[in-house]
């Protein structure tokens, strides 16, 4: 090295500071890139769920002069037995027939039948049952449209010429006379929050699947909560430090990175297939989210212990306190916030898991609404993954509408856990 | 007796034992002169007693409902006359005996299968009757006993904290205990099905193809068991997901903690956390509906040809899941790394940029390096993503436009539906989970390692 002036020196930084302001500006551009990525992709998420899934909450109705005849219903008075027989079908296909008296042919009149829902049958029976005296007389009644027209209906609002499917010309007709005399019209999807699944996308709901959800979740909580905060006052409190203690540690963490897949083989290897569990169930399926979110409560239960300061101990235990009486009655309801607000994160990972599941035969198709923990259960998170297998269009719709009634729960328990936290937190 | 009435019995039975234990200690210290003349405070004698009454019929209630069916199977096969010698047989007929007890009948069931059904009835009422009066008559018994044994001078609390203890212990152990059954479970079925296809054939062999024949002379009847398709297409999407996650989440956590103001920081980190809050089917979802497609178009507008089942789409979409899984770890390191350090540097005149590049990230990188890790560990076991957007096809391949299968959608698509648990076909998901469960084994014990090191350092 030659001995430089200081001019020299300075002349060689400033030569050099340009490019490195710009190199500074350039990282900075990249970090504003990233946090833009990250936010942009929430944002594209969201939107495109609920551009989405918006539609689904509405359905399109017709609306029908029903007349409950009794000679075309084939019963003579309206009792249990009478209704699981009578013709209902017969009676809508009249009333549309009566709609459009100039349609003739088989061809045609197949067409006319298909506008109206296969469901729609078990909804007139559910009127008469619950009203006797209809039998006989006319009413107007609004009936769910089939799946092909709803999702025609929807996307006339887009363009005039709106996706067909398998509308065809003449349907489209009756379709548009039927809205223009303002007989067909979207209303409120009551069936989406009502019924179970169906392979008719009309009649397909979230029901069953969130009552499945929620016997899960309650297993689940019942299980993982109590043990969880037991072992981590164990470990917090009593553990002796020792190679058994290290060994407890070494595996809470490494099974909270375990894949979930992996519990669910666990599951039907050993609750299934050796304990001959029930299959579907939510009892295996509350089991299985158990073991997935115990490292989760074990984790956030002993940083909020650690949170309560040790004055609190050590001036219970001078008064007379014994070690478990301590903890019981001192050291656990201050740390109760932080730990209620681990467990609520812990439920909602739980809430939103797919994989283990499906390993334990919670894909069943399932319709009925189950009625306890050892009844065949769907969750919602696999009612999603079965609905967006499913290829009709309009599934695709109450795809996102049930994502979207998830996401809004999972949104609702961490706010509830962010605000607990805020509420209840204490600081030392 | 049905299991939650009898559940119901004993809790009542626990109830009245705490009360009886209380209030027995009560009148004993008001005999003798208030309760500073008892060991214990009376609420501990109400503990005792209903410990005893409730833990050991709770025991065995619980060993009951374990074994109760495999004693009772036993029981029934062995009354059987002619039994099939096979153990596939014995199942089915086992099946059948079950079905016609439960009243399942289709047709008329043989002599023998109705008999054992009988026999299979009356057993289990039999057994359901002995359980709940054997708990009940132990529950009431262990409970009596201890107030037997009641004396101001027992120290109640002792005990009942002893036994305390050992629940926590236990419910500590639990971790272990999960530990120990994925590795059970994975393992037998995994060594049943070396037994069937040779390790190294499974480790090394290039085509997987794992159809079994219903006829031996069936085409393709040997299914092809060789993984590294399967390998080599988990490691593509898990790379092209680092690829998106690793610099948008690290730069994300470096401007957020160096740069960003606070305002900007107390909007961004929630939003960026929504990421990990969201159910993985709906990003699955969102792969296979929206970016797929997309993936698609792009490629065919640059004139490429892109499988719908792409394996860039669900990587993008896997990568996008994990930014805030590497940026929250990274935040942390970085936050970690002393002040001190930053100010040496920014006085020798360096630029923020220059101080973070050349001071912060070195002296964070180990952290750095465990968080990525862990990221990895995520991206190979990531299920839902993965079986919804990626394919089923075994291609061997290095291009991201074609579609691939990886380990987690192989076991997912051979273990839903109906199964069979003596064919290879099954085993070999037990035999990918192992691989998947001793994968991320080790990727986790190295980043937990190096975290923990790590953290040592600057404590």
């Amino acid at each position: 090295m030659t001995d430089l002036t200081q001019q020299q020196v300075r002349e060689r930084i400033e030569r050099r500071l340009a490019s490195r302001h710009l190199k500074e500006k350039i990282f900075r551009g990249l970090g504003i890139a990233s946090i833009a990525f990250g936010v942009l992709a929430v944002a594209i998420l969201f939107a495109d769920i609920i551009a989405k899934g918006s539609g689904a909450f509405v359905q399109s109705d017709i609306q029908l002069e029903i007349t409950y005849d009794p000679a075309v219903l084939g019963i003579e008075q309206v009792d249990q037995e009478s209704l699981t027989w009578a013709n209902f079908t017969g009676v809508i296909r009249e009333a549309l027939r009566e709609r459009f008296p100039d349609v003739s042919g088989r061809a045609e009149k197949r067409e006319l039948y298909s506008l109206v829902s296969t469901g729609a049958p078990f909804a007139l029976r559910d009127r008469l049952a619950a009203d006797p005296e209809l039998l006989g007389q006319t009413e107007k009644v609004w009936l769910t449209a089939d799946d092909d027209v709803d999702t025609f209906v929807k996307s006339l609002s887009d363009s005039r010429n709106g996706f067909r499917g398998r509308t065809s010309d003449r349907m489209a007709g009756w379709i548009d006379q039927l809205l223009v005399a303002g007989e067909l019209k979207k209303r409120f999807n009551s069936n989406f929050f009502t019924n179970g699944d169906s392979r008719e996308p009309e009649q397909a709901g979230i029901r069953a699947a969130l009552v499945g959800s929620l016997f899960t979740l309650l297993v689940t909580l019942m299980l993982s909560f109590p043990i969880g905060v037991a072992a981590a006052i164990y470990l917090e409190e009593y553990a002796p430090r020792n190679r058994w203690t290290d060994l407890i540690e070494v595996n809470i963490n490494n099974l909270a990175a375990v894949p979930s897949i992996v519990f669910g083989l666990l599951g039907l290897a050993i609750f299934i297939n050796f304990f001959e569990m029930p299959r579907s169930a939510p009892l295996v399926g509350g089991l299985v989210l158990t073991l997935m979110t115990l490292p989760t409560i074990i984790i956030s239960s002993r940083a909020s212990l650690k949170a309560v300061p040790p004055s609190i101990r050590e001036a219970a235990m001078g008064m007379g306190a014994s070690r478990m009486q301590v903890v019981f009655h001192h050291v656990l309801p201050l740390a109760m916030p932080g730990m209620l607000t681990g467990a609520i994160i812990g439920m909602a990972q739980a809430l939103g898991e797919t994989a283990p599941l499906l390993m334990i035969g919670m894909v069943a198709f399932i319709v009925d609404v189950p009625h306890g923990i050892t009844d065949p259960a769907t969750v919602l998170p696999v009612q999603i993954f079965l609905w967006a297998d499913s290829p009709e269009r309009a599934f695709v719709e109450r795809t996102s509408a049930a994502i979207m009634v998830l996401l809004s729960v999972l949104i609702a328990m961490n706010a509830s856990a962010v605000w607990l936290r805020k509420k209840l937190e204490r600081r030392w | 007796m049905q299991t939650p009435t009898l559940f119901a019995l004993l809790l009542l039975l626990v109830l009245v034992a705490y009360g009886t234990g209380f209030t027995r200690a009560v009148t004993a210290a008001r005999g003798s002169g208030g309760l500073r003349n008892l060991a214990s405070l009376p609420s501990y004698y109400g503990l005792y007693t209903a410990l005893w009454c409730g833990l050991p019929a709770l025991l065995l209630l619980a060993a009951w409902l374990v074994f109760d069916d495999g004693i009772i199977r036993a029981m029934v096969m062995n009354s059987l006359a002619d039994k099939p010698a096979a153990l596939s047989d014995q199942n089915l007929l086992w099946a059948q005996i079950q079905n016609v007890a439960a009243g399942n009948l289709f047709g008329e069931p043989e002599p023998q299968v109705a008999a054992a059904a009988a026999h299979l009835t009356e057993l289990r009422s039999t057994t359901g009757m002995v359980q709940a009066g054997l708990t009940l008559v132990i529950a009431a018994g262990l409970g009596a006993f201890s107030l037997l044994r009641f004396s101001p001078q027992l120290r109640a609390r002792e005990k009942v904290e002893s036994v305390l203890r050992w629940v926590l212990v236990a419910c500590a152990c639990a971790a272990i205990f999960t530990t120990v059954g994925i590795l059970l479970s994975v393992l037998f079925e995994s060594l049943r099905f070396f037994h069937a296809v040779p390790i190294t054939e499974f480790l090394f062999g290039l085509h997987w193809s794992p159809q079994m024949a219903l006829r031996a002379d069936q085409v393709g009847s040997s299914g092809a068991f060789g993984a590294v398709p399967l390998f080599t297409g988990t490691m593509m999407v898990s790379a092209i997901a680092m690829f998106v996650a690793v610099p948008v989440g690290l730069m994300s956590a470096i401007y957020l903690a160096e740069y960003a103001s606070k305002r900007v920081r107390n909007f961004a980190k929630p939003v960026l956390e929504i990421l990990a809050g969201v159910p993985t089917v709906v990003y699955g979802f969102f792969a296979a509906l929206t970016v797929a497609p997309f993936v698609r178009d792009a490629a065919a507008a640059i004139g490429l040809q892109a499988s719908s089942e792409s394996a860039l789409a669900a990587g993008l979409v896997m990568g996008v899941m994990i930014i805030p899984f590497v940026s929250s770890l990274s935040d942390d390191v970085i936050n970690a790394v002393p002040q001190s350090l930053r100010d040496g540097a920014l006085g020798l005149g360096s630029t923020h940029s220059e101080t973070v590049r050349k001071v912060v990230i070195p002296a964070a990188l180990p952290g750095i390096v465990g968080g990525v890790l862990l990221a990895v560990s995520r991206a190979i076991g990531e299920t839902m993503i993965v079986v919804m957007a990626a394919g089923l096809a075994a291609n061997l391949t290095a291009n991201p436009l074609d579609s691939v299968t990886t380990v987690t959608v192989q076991i997912v698509t051979l273990l839903v539906g109906d199964q069979e648990f003596d064919s290879p076909k099954t085993l070999a998901a037990f035999a990918l989970g192992l691989m998947l469960f001793l994968t991320t084994l080790v990727l986790n014990f190295i980043a937990l390692h190096v975290v923990k090191k790590y953290r040592e350092q600057y404590d």
